[in-house]
């Protein structure tokens, strides 16, 4: 049986570990090739280890097992001319693109005092306009194919607020507007653009030892309801997510646009 | 390589034809048992819109699915009748074993009066089917799902019509948005059963609900008898996706992701399967 995504070629930032990661093998499982895009170097302000260029090789190696071609590129989502620069290359390596998964983002927790200048530029830089030349360097590529699947991670702090996160929260809010405006204008070519809204995802960004949001819950005990799910789990794993891009990606969602899909436990109901 | 729902138990109603026998094929195809529920027969008040399904029609959803070397169980039942469905799903249950989705389609398609023009009777005609049948739906379902223990996968039909608006159509409307209600409270109730609860939104679907000239002349209000061309055309208008409209299988596509385990944590989301139509 032919995989889900079979032939088609995709392209995802953040791809040296975590959920970009995953998104590559699960699309790879079903048959896509991959253009894998990470900084794989110093991530600003993060209170987690930051990806590394190994990361990256093994994203390479756990897909090159799967006997799927993968381009790994080595560059900045705040960087526009160097990810045009990648985005164009992997093309023309892998002679097309169809599958877009905007995923590179970054998550500094502090409550708004500590929320500096330095810390709200770096989010909105990497989260959004991160997106944001993301899409562009990659929607004329997709105008070429005949149409394509563009899947934007925006957040659970996408749709509602969360306590201690005012950048990044302001961001993934964005982020839904960069998926409204050009599922809107990109339609006519029968792109779709489309968002999922994880909850807390086990990956490296949750690795904050000591986690800064003890003390601040500690002092503002009302807001952590806020962060629990409703489902009785703590956490997804990044395959639900990645399963989630499948389908968007696959040609069975071949008229959703414009969807905001929620992977986060019911974590927005209440 | 397994089928994506196999070995589970779907629960479907409205199965005889359109968006309902679509979404048993899609589910037995990815390896499902189907229990089947249709009224399969004309509800009056319908007959000036499209004419009802028929026991042709549930005899043909269940060759299909048999056909796929699955099993089904098809009852004749009216989603608005508590003790009839219930009944059906009990029966459906005892055959095969559990039940594990559920799949609320069931639904009828009124329009083209003003909003104080709407009758008593079609208003009920409509929020009886298309709400009241839902909940019924729900209600008979989840007594099983919870004696299980086992979670379960709900997936509610509403609309383009349940998020937007529609000029001259506020019963379906209503309905459709009260569908959502649902949806929100249940995924609530039911997540601490592992109980997952969504909706799907789907754009205008090619299936004889609006594949009829009645529905052709509410969106060609001057055009006598509008032609499937001049319908296409006008259809298309709507999406943001330049096509008139979708196919039962891609709202069975949606139903079968949420349906699945690779959606386990997906709960209280409405998807659009609307081609943009809510954007515009």
């Amino acid at each position: 049986m032919p995989g889900r995504v079979e032939g088609k070629v995709a392209l995802i930032t953040g791809a040296a570990r975590g959920q970009g990661r995953s998104h590559a093998l699960r699309l790879a499982q079903e048959g896509a090739d991959i253009i894998a895009i990470d900084i794989a170097g110093s991530l600003p302000g993060v209170q987690y280890p930051s990806p590394t260029p190994e990361d990256l090789a093994e994203t390479v190696r756990q897909v090159e097992a799967l006997d799927r071609r993968i381009v790994a590129k080595q560059a900045d989502v705040r960087d526009r001319a160097a990810l045009k620069a990648a985005v164009d290359e992997g093309v023309a390596e892998l002679g097309h693109l169809d599958i877009v998964s905007a995923n590179a983002g970054i998550c500094i927790i502090a409550d708004w005092r500590d929320t500096t200048e330095q810390i709200f530029d770096d989010t909105i830089a990497t989260n959004l306009k991160g997106v944001w030349n993301t899409i562009t360097a990659t929607a004329p590529h997709l105008i070429e194919a005949g149409g394509g699947s563009m899947i934007l991670t925006s957040s659970v702090a996408g749709i509602k607020g969360l306590p201690f996160l005012s950048a990044y929260v302001t961001a993934k809010h964005g982020v839904v507007g960069l998926m409204r405006a050009f599922a809107t204008e990109l339609a006519e070519h029968h792109i779709r653009v489309n968002t999922i809204h994880p909850t807390g995802v086990d990956t490296p960004m949750g690795q904050m030892d000591p986690n800064p949001f003890g003390p601040l819950l500690a002092a503002h005990p009302q807001l952590g309801g806020m962060l629990a799910n409703l489902y009785p789990i703590d956490v997804t794993q990044p395959v639900d997510q990645s399963n989630a891009v499948l389908f968007l990606a696959s040609d069975e969602a071949r008229f959703i646009t414009s969807t905001e899909l929620t992977v986060d436990a019911g974590a927005t109901q209440y | 390589m397994a089928g994506r729902v196999d070995g589970k138990v779907a629960f479907i109603t409205g199965a005889a034809r359109g968006q309902g026998r679509s979404h048993a094929l899609r589910l037995a195809q990815e390896g499902a048992d189907i229990i089947a529920v249709d009224i399969a027969g004309s509800i009056p008040g319908m007959d000036r819109f499209y004419p009802g399904a028929t026991q042709d029609d549930l005899d043909e959803t269940v060759a299909r699915v048999e056909a796929l070397d699955r099993r089904i169980v098809a009852i004749k039942a009216d989603v608005r009748d508590f003790t009839a469905l219930k009944d059906a799903l009990d029966s459906g249950v005892a055959e095969l074993g559990h039940l594990d989705v559920v799949s609320a389609n069931a639904g009828v398609f009124q329009f083209g009066d003003k909003t104080e023009d709407v009758s008593d009777e079609d208003w009920d005609t409509v929020n009886d089917i298309n709400a009241k049948g839902v909940w019924h739906t729900a209600k008979a379902a989840i007594p099983h799902l919870k004696q299980q223990g086992t979670g379960g996968s709900i997936v509610l039909t509403s609309s383009t019509a349940g998020i937007m608006g529609t000029p001259n159509v506020a019963a379906y409307t209503a309905s459709k948005h009260a569908v959502v209600g649902i949806m929100k409270t249940l995924a609530l109730e039911l997540a601490p059963f592992s109980i997952r609860v969504n909706s799907v939104h789907p754009t205008g679907v090619n299936t004889q609900m609006i594949r009829n000239e009645a529905t052709y002349r509410l969106f060609l209000p001057d055009t006598p008898h509008p032609t499937d061309e001049q319908a296409e055309e006008v259809f298309r208008t709507t999406n943001a996706l330049p096509i008139p409209w979708v196919e039962p299988v891609d709202i069975s596509n949606a139903v079968l992701f949420l349906a699945s385990d690779e959606a386990r944590y997906v709960t209280g989301l409405q998807l659009k399967v609307d081609a943009g139509y809510t954007l515009k």
